[in-house]
C-alpha cells in the first residue's frame, strides 16, 4: 500500500532492569488519526520516542514512505517530517509564541548572527491562520493558557512541515470547549494528509477522532483495528489482558448522620466565594466542575495550604483554625493532592519512609530517634492492607506505577490517622486496571467511616463514586446534587453557570 | 473556562506582573539613593565624587555583564573575580615580564578570561558538573594561578607608557569634568552585550536554555556548545575586567579578586536577572552595579564603618530577590 507513511517492525527496547519494548509493530498511514493506547507502562510513548528519534530502538526497522531510515536524533526525526508533543509540553515559557517555533532555525541576518524576529513573527502569524487560530506570535508562552500552549506546539510541528505527528496525552489539561478546538485541528491536519499518533487514556475519546486503534501491552504489540469495529469494551479488556466490568460498583450503605466537616462562608478574594458544604462520615462527596473551577483551591484552603480572608472550618462539630497543613493534619485532615509527585511523596524514599512521613513524631523516641521497628511494622501493614504491590518497604517509591505511589499516599494519610480525607483527581495518570483497585479502595475507606471528598475532572467517576455531588464554576458552587439526581447533563449545566463573576483572577493552580 | 472573558488586571497587578518592574524599581531606588545621600552630604552630590562612584562600578560592573549571561542561561558563576585577577596577572606577564606590546598584552587578558570561561563551559555541560562547583573549582585555581604565576608579588606596568590610560585616561569628555575611559568601556561593553542578548542566536539560546533546557534540546539545538559559549562569554567579561581594573591601578595585584563575584551577581539580581534562569537584561545589571556602588560610596561619606556597608550591602541583596519572589507569586 502505497498510503503508509511509517512501519516500525521489530521493534525492541531494553533500558537497564526493564524490557520496555519488545518485537513491537506500528503502521501509520496517509490523513488517518491513529489511537496508540495501553495502560501505564505498557510502552506506548517509549514506542513513539523511538519513532522520534528520542530513544534508540536495540532491534528493528523503521520505513518511512516505503524506505528504510535511520532516525538519529530529534533533529533528525524532524527533517524527515516526524514531530513529537510530549504530554509536558516542551516549550521555553520565558520566550514567544513565534520564538518557540523557530527555535534552532532561527533566520539569520549579519553574518548568520543577527536574529531576524520580524521574519519570524510573520511566518508564525501566517501558520497561526492556516490552523485558524487567533493567536499573538509576540506572546509570551508563560502568559499562555495550557490549550494555546498546545497550539503553539502544533504549529511548531507543523512549521517543519511534519507529515507524521505523534501526540502524547494531548487532552489531558483541557476543558470541553479547548478539546473541540484541538480536535477541529486534528480533523484539519488529517484532511491534508497529515498522520497522527494519538496516545490517550480517555477512551470515549478515542472514538471521536480516531480512525484506527493499536493496543499495546507489557511493551508488546497486541492488536489494531478499526475503531468503528471495536467496542470500547473489548479495548480496554485487549488493555488489560482480562475483561473488565465497567459496571458500577455497590456504593457503600449510607453514610452515618455525624458531621465530620462542615465549611461556612469560605471566601478567598479573586479565587473562591462564599463555599458552604457539608460532608459526613462514611460519605463520599465527589466535587465536579471544569479545570480552574476553584476545586483544588477548596482543597487546598481547608487543609491550610493557601490563607483565606473569611469563613470557618467545624471539624466533628468543633470549629478549628487551620492556618497551617500541620494543624489540619492535627485535625484528622488528609489532602493527597492530584500531583502525587510534586506534592504527595518523596519519591525518591523508600515506601516506608513516605508511610510514616506525615506522622513521624508518633514513632520518634528520645531527641528525635526514629523507632525503625515501628515505623517497618506500620508501613508493612499499609502494605497489607491497601496490596501495594511492592517487593518490600524499603523499595523507593519512584519505582512503582502510578496505582501503587497512589496507596502510599493514602497509606501515609491513614498513618496520620486522617478522618477525612482530600481526594484531588485520585486516578489521574494511573491504569484502567488499577483503577478500579482504587475505587474498591475508597468505597472500603468509606465504609469504614472516613469522610471523603474526592474531586474529579472524570465524569464517570464522579458518577460512580459519589453519594453527592458539589458542582463548582468560577470559583462558586453552583450546584448540589444527590447520586440519584447527577447525570453527566445535570453536572455540566451547573459546571458552566458562569452568572455574576465571583472573582477577578482564577488561579489554575498550575501558575508557577 | 473562556479566558478572553476575564476583566483585565489592574494597572498596578499588570505593572507588578511586567518584566519592567523590577527595573523600574531598581531605577528608582538609584534615583532616592541618590536624593536621600545629596541631601545627607554636601560631599556625595559632587563632580569628584560622582566620577568615583562611576569607576567603582565600572569593574563590577562589566563583571556582572558576563554573570548575567549565565544566570539567565540558568547557571551561576562563582569564579569571575578571581578569573579577572588571573586575566590581569596575566597581562602584566605579556606586557612587564615579557615586554610585549600594550594591544598583544590586552589580548592576552581577554583570551586568558576566556580560556577560564571555556574551562567552566566543557566541565559544566559535557561533564554535567554542576555550575556551582565547577566554578568553585575555577575560583580557587585562578585564584592560585594569580598567586603562582605572579610569585606572591603585584607585577607593575611603569615601564608601559599609556597602559594607565586604557582606565584611567579621558578620550571623552568636557576639560575639568573628565569622565574616565573605565566608564566608557563599561557602557561600551554593556550595549555590546546588550545587543548579543537581544538580537544575536547566542542570546537567543541563553534565554531558551535557562528557560527550558530539555526543550532546547529536543528541539534539535546543540545545548552543550551554547552553553559553552555562554561561559566564554562570561570568561571574556572577567577578562576584559582584569585588563580594566589592572590600568586602573597600574598593577596587577595578585590577591585581589575574592569577593567580586557576589557582587557582580548582587548587581544581576537588584537588577531583575532571575536566579532560576531565562529572565533578566543589561540594563538592570547596570542599574543594579550602580546601586551597589552608589550605596558603598554614600555609606562611606555617610562615615558609616565598611564593616557596616557590608552589612547593608547584604540586606540590600536579600530585599531585591524578595521583591522579584513577590512579583513572580503576583502572577
Amino acid at each position: 500500500m502505497d498510503d503508509v507513511l511509517v512501519r516500525m517492525e521489530g521493534i525492541s527496547k531494553a533500558f537497564p532492569g526493564v524490557q520496555a519494548l519488545n518485537q513491537c509493530r506500528f503502521e501509520l498511514r496517509r490523513g488517518e488519526v491513529h489511537a496508540l493506547v495501553g495502560e501505564n507502562g505498557a510502552g506506548k510513548s517509549t514506542l513513539m520516542k523511538v519513532l522520534a528519534g528520542i530513544y534508540h530502538p536495540d532491534a528493528g526497522t523503521i520505513t518511512l514512505k516505503g524506505q528504510p531510515v535511520h532516525i538519529g536524533g530529534p533533529g533528525a526525526a524532524q527533517h524527515l517530517g516526524i514531530c513529537i508533543i510530549h504530554q509536558e509540553l516542551n516549550l521555553m515559557p520565558h520566550l514567544t509564541a513565534a520564538q518557540n517555533i523557530f527555535i534552532g532555525r532561527e533566520p539569520r541576518r549579519g553574518f548568520g548572527l543577527v536574529l531576524d524576529d520580524r521574519l519570524i513573527n510573520e511566518q508564525a502569524e501566517a501558520l497561526f491562520k492556516r490552523m485558524h487560530l487567533d493567536l499573538d506570535p509576540k506572546a509570551k508562552v508563560a502568559d499562555l493558557t495550557v490549550a494555546k500552549q498546545q497550539m503553539v506546539e502544533i504549529a511548531k510541528a507543523l512549521s517543519f512541515n511534519s507529515e507524521v505527528l505523534i501526540m502524547d496525552e494531548p487532552t489531558a489539561a483541557l476543558t470541553e470547549s479547548e478539546i473541540h478546538e484541538l480536535f477541529r485541528v486534528i480533523r484539519d491536519l488529517r484532511a491534508k494528509g497529515v498522520g497522527l499518533v494519538y496516545i490517550s487514556h480517555r477512551l470515549e475519546e478515542l472514538k471521536q477522532i480516531s480512525d484506527r486503534i493499536t493496543v499495546m501491552r507489557d511493551g508488546s504489540y497486541v492488536d489494531t483495528a478499526q475503531t468503528s469495529e471495536i467496542p470500547v469494551e473489548r479495548v480496554i479488556s485487549l488493555m488489560v489482558g482480562r475483561t473488565i466490568y465497567e459496571s458500577a460498583p455497590e456504593l457503600p450503605e449510607h453514610p452515618s448522620d455525624e458531621i465530620a466537616l462542615e465549611v461556612r462562608g469560605l471566601n478567598r478574594a479573586g479565587v473562591l466565594k462564599d463555599i458552604n458544604f457539608s460532608l459526613k462520615r462514611g460519605e463520599i462527596l465527589g466535587f465536579a466542575g471544569l479545570m480552574g473551577a476553584g476545586r483544588t483551591e477548596v482543597a487546598r484552603a481547608i487543609f491550610g495550604a493557601d490563607p483565606i480572608d473569611s469563613g470557618e472550618v467545624i471539624v466533628r462539630g468543633q470549629k478549628v483554625h487551620i492556618r497551617s497543613p500541620k494543624d489540619a493534619v492535627a485535625h484528622g485532615i488528609g489532602y493527597l493532592s492530584e500531583d502525587r509527585k510534586r506534592f504527595g511523596l518523596s519519591t525518591k524514599m523508600d515506601v516506608e519512609t513516605n508511610v510514616v512521613l506525615a506522622a513521624l513524631e508518633k514513632f520518634t523516641g528520645l531527641a528525635g530517634w526514629v523507632r525503625e521497628r515501628d515505623t517497618r511494622t506500620t508501613a508493612e501493614q499499609y502494605v497489607g492492607s491497601l496490596s501495594i504491590k511492592t517487593p518490600s518497604v524499603r523499595q523507593k517509591v519512584v519505582n512503582l506505577s502510578g496505582g501503587n505511589q497512589q496507596k502510599v499516599v493514602i497509606g501515609k494519610w491513614l498513618t496520620a490517622n486522617s478522618d477525612v480525607l482530600i481526594f484531588d483527581e485520585p486516578t489521574r495518570g494511573i491504569d484502567v486496571g488499577a483503577k478500579s483497585e482504587i475505587y474498591k479502595l475508597l468505597n472500603e475507606l468509606a465504609r469504614q467511616g472516613k469522610a471523603i471528598i474526592m474531586i474529579s475532572s472524570e465524569l464517570p467517576e464522579i458518577l460512580r463514586m459519589s453519594h453527592r455531588v458539589i458542582v463548582m464554576c468560577e470559583g462558586r458552587i453552583t450546584g448540589s446534587l444527590t447520586s440519584a439526581e447527577a447525570t453527566q447533563e445535570a453536572i455540566m449545566t451547573f459546571a458552566t453557570q458562569r452568572g455574576e463573576r465571583a472573582f477577578v483572577h482564577p488561579e489554575n493552580g498550575d501558575a508557577q | 473556562m473562556k479566558t478572553e472573558s476575564l476583566p483585565g488586571p489592574s494597572a498596578m497587578t499588570r505593572f507588578l506582573r511586567s518584566d519592567a518592574s523590577q527595573k523600574v524599581l531598581a531605577f528608582g531606588a538609584l534615583i532616592a539613593l541618590f536624593v536621600v545621600f545629596s541631601l545627607a552630604s554636601p560631599n556625595f552630590f559632587q563632580f569628584s565624587n560622582v566620577v568615583g562612584i562611576l569607576l567603582a562600578t565600572a569593574v563590577n560592573g562589566i563583571l556582572a555583564l558576563g554573570v548575567t549571561f549565565v544566570i539567565i542561561s540558568g547557571g551561576i558563576d562563582l569564579s569571575v573575580g578571581t578569573t579577572m585577577t588571573f586575566a590581569a596577572v596575566m597581562t602584566g606577564v605579556f606586557i612587564t615580564n615579557m615586554g610585549l606590546p600594550i594591544p598583544i598584552g590586552v589580548l592576552g587578558g581577554l583570551i586568558a578570561g576566556g580560556l577560564a570561561g571555556l574551562v567552566n563551559g566543557v566541565v559544566i555541560s559535557r561533564m554535567k558538573i554542576p555550575p556551582f562547583i565547577a566554578t568553585l573549582g575555577m575560583f580557587n585555581a585562578t585564584k592560585g594561578l594569580s598567586l603562582v604565576i605572579s610569585d606572591l608579588t603585584p607585577i607593575y606596568f611603569n615601564d608601559a607608557a599609556g597602559f594607565r590610560d586604557i582606565a584611567m585616561g579621558s578620550i571623552i569628555g568636557i576639560p575639568g569634568f573628565e569622565i574616565p575611559n573605565a566608564v566608557w568601556i563599561m557602557f561600551l561593553a554593556a550595549i555590546v552585550a546588550s545587543l548579543v542578548l537581544s538580537r544575536t542566536v547566542l542570546g537567543r539560546y541563553t534565554f531558551a536554555i535557562g528557560s527550558n533546557e530539555e526543550a532546547v534540546r529536543l528541539s534539535g539545538v546543540p545545548v552543550a556548545f551554547w552553553k559553552t559559549a555562554v561561559y566564554v562569554v562570561c570568561g571574556l567579561f572577567a577578562g576584559l575586567a582584569g585588563v580594566v581594573i589592572a590600568a586602573r591601578l597600574n598593577s596587577a595585584q595578585p590577591s585581589l579578586g575574592a569577593g567580586y563575584e557576589l557582587d557582580a551577581i548582587a548587581a544581576a539580581v537588584i537588577g531583575g536577572t532571575s536566579l532560576s534562569g531565562g529572565e533578566g537584561t543589561i540594563l538592570g545589571t547596570v542599574i543594579g552595579a550602580f546601586i551597589i556602588s552608589t550605596l558603598t560610596n554614600g555609606l562611606r561619606i555617610l562615615s558609616v564603618p565598611q564593616e557596616w556597608q557590608l552589612v547593608v550591602t547584604g540586606a540590600i541583596v536579600v530585599l531585591a530577590v524578595y521583591l522579584d519572589l513577590i512579583r513572580r507569586r503576583q502572577r
